[in-house]
């Protein structure tokens, strides 16, 4: 085993996959002799070639719409948008085909491919740097959305989802890019997509998130631990398919849940998760399932988005006013 | 016949066309040569004249209220034939929707297209049709797809041209120019065909662009590309038949602009008579690519105009049948709704769709 960070992880996956299978291939803007800008994709033009691993033209919709036209005639393309905000032009080609393709042609022509983007706030970065999409993508018949939180899930999850005969959305949480390292086997190994995992235990609340959410929530059971709370945290890692079944056995020991996430409230994932909890735990419940998400505002440039951000401090908060309840 | 020296002859930025019949379907080439037999040009012909019937029975089946919105080819037929003696069955064929006589040519069922419009994407399953994409609703976006093909055809090794369409208010799409560009910096072999019937719906060229023509968008892309009349058939299939060479031979695109006339409505949802004028239709009718060949054919004692009554009739015999099988087909099942969105049914969509057997249980029946 290797000690990775999360970007390692997912290039450790794009290397043995591009080693595994002849007709994967990498692509994007400055994924070739850059490296990437988050050097996600450094080494590998070098190791598998630049007909392999190459930098396209600057077009977003370009890039989702030929390597749909790649994956319908055998190829197994993974395609890097550069930051999430830079997804927006390539929108009807995801929405419109990629998404579609198979129900469309009922099955004559399938896409397996994959779009990777690096996503989400807490990073000083310009506008549309900083974004967090996956309800757009959640919202789309026909994907399947992923978020990894830690190297171990970013690379197995990773090579599920090259393997996987349908269109992929691939969110990396850049904030916490390098912020953790972890042992991550050199072999081969993948993560089912449509699981989440529970990450801690607990008996008296669940906390749901996902992504750089993850790391701000554990801080915050850290002081829940001091006054003797029990939290469970479960990473949802998929967006869709979602686990309703892990939703469902969770909240229902625990009575209570909160939901953490980056992404503007309205209509987002944590809108979805609380529906699903009504659904599913009504009767169980011991206090209003509640959700700590980011605003519906356009997330701040650096010097606002302290406000925006969600601190421990706030998760903490949540917890104890739920517990209480 | 069409070869490079000609391509250099017809600059988009001069703005010449190239045509080998006049309007009435009189060789206005010099030392030209019929591009294929007697036999097979024969042949072209009738595959026109199916299009075209296949098209009248598809209106009037429409107004019958027995298919949904249909739109219809009347006019531009000459480069639907023309395509379809081209594209061999390696090749990729990308539509949009307006290319009815090289649908068939590529092996699609007139039942499969009858059952599309019918409002069932079973007709999308082309059972018979290799690499031929569905019908492409957003505008242009299917060109980008095409492009990526050529770029796999070149990985794969394959000699494989891919065609792909588009109107020429496409040409105003993003997705045009991604396609054109992505293609020439990839050398894939890609065909672009523009039909440019001069309509976007209701919207006249003018109002689409300051371009000249509609080719000259390729050249700053450094994409050869030729303005052809495409009412022509016999300039449209020898340009076709030097495009598919020449992008396999050079990996490289080409782009052809098919100057045409819609002379139909754009489907059978619209009223051109909102956005246009009957001197303008009949201008066009003047230059209709059937009668052309037509003319050319009678002229070379290669077709008898009299016998066409009888063809057409045993061709609506054919069509209704294949219109009567599209009727024939399975009811739309539940399963249909959700069981091709993904290989394996997720457990979530599992639970919708019994959710929705369920209750249709209940109400014992399918409201």
């Amino acid at each position: 085993m290797k000690v990775m960070n999360l970007v390692q992880a997912i290039t450790d996956g794009l290397d043995l996959m591009l080693t595994e299978d002849k007709n994967v291939i990498v692509y994007g803007e400055d994924v070739g002799v850059e490296g990437g800008v988050f050097r996600v994709t450094e080494g590998l033009q070098l190791k598998h070639g630049a007909d392999r691993v190459f930098d396209s033209p600057l077009a977003e919709s370009g890039i989702a719409g030929t390597a749909l036209g790649m994956a319908i005639s055998g190829l197994k393309p993974v395609i890097e948008m550069q930051f999430d905000g830079f997804v927006y032009p390539a929108m009807n080609q995801i929405l419109s085909h990629i998404s579609r393709f198979r129900n469309r042609t009922r099955g004559k022509f399938t896409v397996p491919m994959v779009i990777r983007i690096p996503y989400g706030g807490g990073i000083n970065a310009l506008e549309h740097h900083s974004e967090s999409p996956e309800a757009y993508f959640g919202h789309t018949p026909g994907l399947k959305v992923v978020i990894p939180s830690t190297p171990y899930d970013a690379k197995g999850m990773l090579i599920a989802a090259i393997e996987d005969p349908d269109p992929v959305i691939f969110l990396e949480p850049k904030r916490i890019y390098r912020a953790i390292k972890q042992e991550v086997p050199e072999e081969k190994y993948s993560i089912p997509i449509g699981k989440a995992k529970v990450l801690n235990p607990g008996e008296q609340i669940t906390v749901i998130a996902y992504g750089a959410m993850i790391r701000e929530v554990q801080k915050a059971m850290v002081m829940a631990k001091e006054k003797g709370y029990s939290v469970e945290l479960i990473d949802l890692r998929s967006i869709w398919p979602i686990d309703r079944d892990t939703i469902r056995e969770s909240v229902r020991k625990t009575g209570r849940v909160l939901v953490v996430t980056e992404a503007a409230q309205s209509f987002g994932p944590a809108a979805e998760i609380i529906s699903i909890v009504n659904e599913e735990a009504f009767l169980n419940l011991e206090a209003p399932p509640t959700r700590l998400t980011g605003f519906d505002t356009v997330i701040p440039l650096p010097l606002g988005e302290k406000y925006y951000m969600i601190s421990p401090q706030r998760i903490y908060g949540e917890i104890e006013r739920l517990i209480k309840y | 016949m069409f070869d490079l020296k000609t391509l250099d002859k017809y600059k988009p930025i001069d703005n010449k066309m190239y045509q080998v019949m006049d309007d009435e379907g009189k060789v206005i080439l010099k030392n030209w040569q019929q591009p294929m037999s007697d036999e097979d040009l024969v042949d072209a012909f009738k595959d026109l004249l199916f299009e075209r019937t296949t098209d009248q029975m598809a209106v009037s089946y429409q107004r019958q209220g027995r298919m949904f919105t249909y739109p219809p080819n009347l006019g531009q037929e000459a480069i639907h034939i023309a395509a379809g003696k081209v594209i061999k069955n390696e090749d990729w064929f990308v539509p949009a929707f307006r290319e009815l006589g090289a649908w068939l040519a590529k092996g699609v069922s007139l039942r499969e297209i009858f059952l599309y419009f019918k409002g069932n994407e079973d007709g999308s399953r082309f059972e018979q049709a290799n690499r031929m994409l569905p019908v492409s609703v957003p505008i242009a976006s299917q060109l980008v797809h095409a492009a990526g093909i050529g770029f796999a055809m070149n990985y794969l090794k394959e000699e494989a041209a891919s065609f792909a369409f588009v109107g020429d208010g496409g040409t105003s799409e993003g997705d045009f120019h991604e396609a054109l560009n992505f293609a020439a910096v990839w050398n894939a072999p890609v065909v672009f065909v523009v039909q440019n019937n001069q309509f976007a719906i209701s919207v006249p060229l003018k109002m689409q662009t300051r371009s000249i023509n509609l080719a000259v968008k390729g050249v700053a892309y450094d994409v050869p590309s030729v303005v052809v009349d495409g009412n022509d058939f016999f300039a449209m299939y020898e340009v076709m038949a030097f495009a598919r060479e020449f992008v396999l031979k050079e990996k490289r695109p080409f782009l052809i602009e098919a100057r045409t006339y819609r002379r139909g409505a754009h489907t059978t949802s619209d009223d051109p008579t909102r956005y246009r004028t009957s001197e303008e239709e009949e201008m066009w009718a003047a230059k209709d690519p059937a009668k052309r060949l037509r003319n050319y054919l009678v002229e070379k004692k290669l077709w008898n105009p009299e016998s066409e009554e009888e063809l057409v009739k045993s061709f609506k015999k054919k069509i209704d049948s294949e219109f009567e099988a599209a009727e024939q087909h399975p009811e739309y099942r539940v399963d249909d709704v959700f069981d091709y969105m993904y290989e394996k049914l997720p457990d979530e969509l599992a639970r919708q769709k019994n959710m929705l057997k369920n209750y249709l249980s209940t109400v014992g029946g399918d409201k």
